[in-house]
């Protein structure tokens, strides 16, 4: 029951952290680094408020163990704005008011991150079926689906890549 | 989670001995092992993760056909031009399975060896002839994709046994394959019925071979050799749909549960299956 010594990339920051046998990388975010924007809604991969970006891929950090990101590179919300500036998403979340309680909000704008890195244009129905393993039960959704297609014509017309 | 020791080998060889370990299980994406782990219904043991083993991850090409890695996640094997160009079913049934979350760790070869009978990637897979190379403590073997499940959630690999790659086989000429599942909503739901149809046509375009796998209507995927009869030498019309649409029927073998009834389920499987045929039709005959 040894514990493993991992060392990865957070954010683009250097971090190791001694991960508990059974640990997911979400518990290791939150519980040894301190980063507790990511939540934990499920557990189970259904809900996606623990959203990260493992080595460009997003992924549910609660289905991942923390042993597993040894060498890896791990985004995740609190890489999301640039010192005090808002990442446009997140800017378009409050001005549409796409949340109530927020705590579905970190995965969301992970999320919708991803798909705007890879899709900087994308219509309506891709960003819904996108964001369908983010659950959210305040705001029904549209509000969340109006904020990312504005961010995503703002950031095209001022070329800012997601 | 409690109590689980974590190793990551570098070679195929080390992880099958790793494997041998009473309780021991492989981690391909993680999407199924760590529920069920979390959930308590698997005792514990080491967990021995496929992903640092050369070859886990990634799709590559071999004598015409395709080998993908294990561990390769569904979103890289939506992203493979050339894999979707020639296998648009099996790719269609894998990028089927989970949120965006889930398919960018969820694995071909985890949605087979989790051996639920609903599986979308794996009638997908079987109606496209796909075989898996094997590695265990006595070396490695080829079987068909159809050996692996033997029941609900149990599969025919022995101790220290695991899946290393999932091949298809080369594309002849005039050749295509489709699938499609029937779910009560539009996303993120487990198949009440998924059928996957392969088909090759001869030159007047009249079907020379065909094979049809239903998902969900019994304990494993159900060849349904009569259905792929029904098509054989037609051009996919009415009538042979209708025949198609009986046989895919005849060959359910469900259960009710709270997904559909056991005749909801029959009813559906003839109706996906005479839809999956013509899709794979219309593709195999605009592929000269």
């Amino acid at each position: 029951m040894s514990r493993n010594h991992v060392s990865a990339t957070v954010n683009g920051d250097p971090v190791e952290f001694l991960s508990h046998p059974g640990a997911t990388l979400l518990d290791a975010l939150r519980d040894d680094l301190g980063l507790t924007g990511s939540k934990e809604g499920c557990g189970s991969g259904d809900c996606g408020a623990c959203s990260v970006i493992l080595d460009g891929r997003l992924v549910c950090s609660c289905l991942v163990l923390a042993a597993e990101a040894q060498g890896r590179r791990i985004e995740t919300i609190e890489g999301m704005a640039d010192g005090a500036t808002l990442h446009p998403l997140q800017q378009k979340f409050l001005e549409h008011a796409a949340l109530q309680c927020g705590f579905c909000t970190p995965g969301l704008l992970v999320a919708a991150k991803a798909l705007l890195e890879v899709n900087p244009d994308p219509s309506e129905s891709e960003t819904r079926y996108w964001l369908a393993g983010n659950l959210c039960r305040c705001t029904g959704y549209d509000k969340v689906i109006r904020a990312v297609m504005d961010a995503a014509a703002d950031m095209r017309q001022a070329r800012v890549p997601a | 989670m409690s109590h689980i020791d974590y190793m990551a080998p570098a070679s195929a060889e080390e992880a099958a001995t790793a494997l041998a370990a009473h309780g021991a299980r492989a981690l391909g994406g993680g999407t199924d092992l760590l529920v069920q782990l979390r959930a308590g219904r698997l005792p514990p043991g080491p967990i021995v993760d496929l992903k640092r083993i050369p070859g886990a991850i990634g799709i590559r090409r071999e004598g015409g056909g395709f080998i993908i890695g294990a561990a390769t996640p569904g979103m890289a094997i939506g992203e493979n031009e050339a894999l979707a160009a020639a296998w648009p079913g099996v790719v269609e049934a894998t990028c089927l399975i989970g949120s965006t979350q889930i398919q960018g760790r969820a694995s071909m070869a985890g949605n087979l060896c989790n051996a639920s009978p609903a599986a979308d990637s794996v009638p997908a897979m079987i109606a496209a002839r796909a075989t898996c190379v094997i590695v265990g403590p006595s070396g490695r073997r080829t079987i068909p994709v159809e050996a692996i499940a033997v029941g609900p959630g149990r599969t025919c690999l022995e101790a220290g046994e695991f899946v290393l790659e999932i091949r298809l086989p080369p594309r002849p000429p005039r050749s295509a394959d489709a699938y499609l599942r029937s779910i009560p909503r539009t996303e993120m739901d487990i198949a009440v019925v998924g059928v996957g149809v392969n088909l090759t046509l001869d030159e007047s375009g009249t079907i020379a071979e065909a094979r049809v796998a239903i998902g969900a209507v019994g304990p494993t995927v159900v060849i349904a050799k009569d259905a792929a009869a029904a098509l054989v030498g037609s051009k996919a019309d009415d009538a042979a749909l209708a025949k198609l649409d009986a046989a895919a029927r005849a060959a359910c073998r469900p259960i009710s549960d709270k997904r559909g009834t056991a005749e909801f389920r029959t009813s559906i499987a003839g109706v996906l299956a005479r839809r999956v045929a013509t899709i794979a039709y219309e593709r195999a005959t605009s592929r000269p």
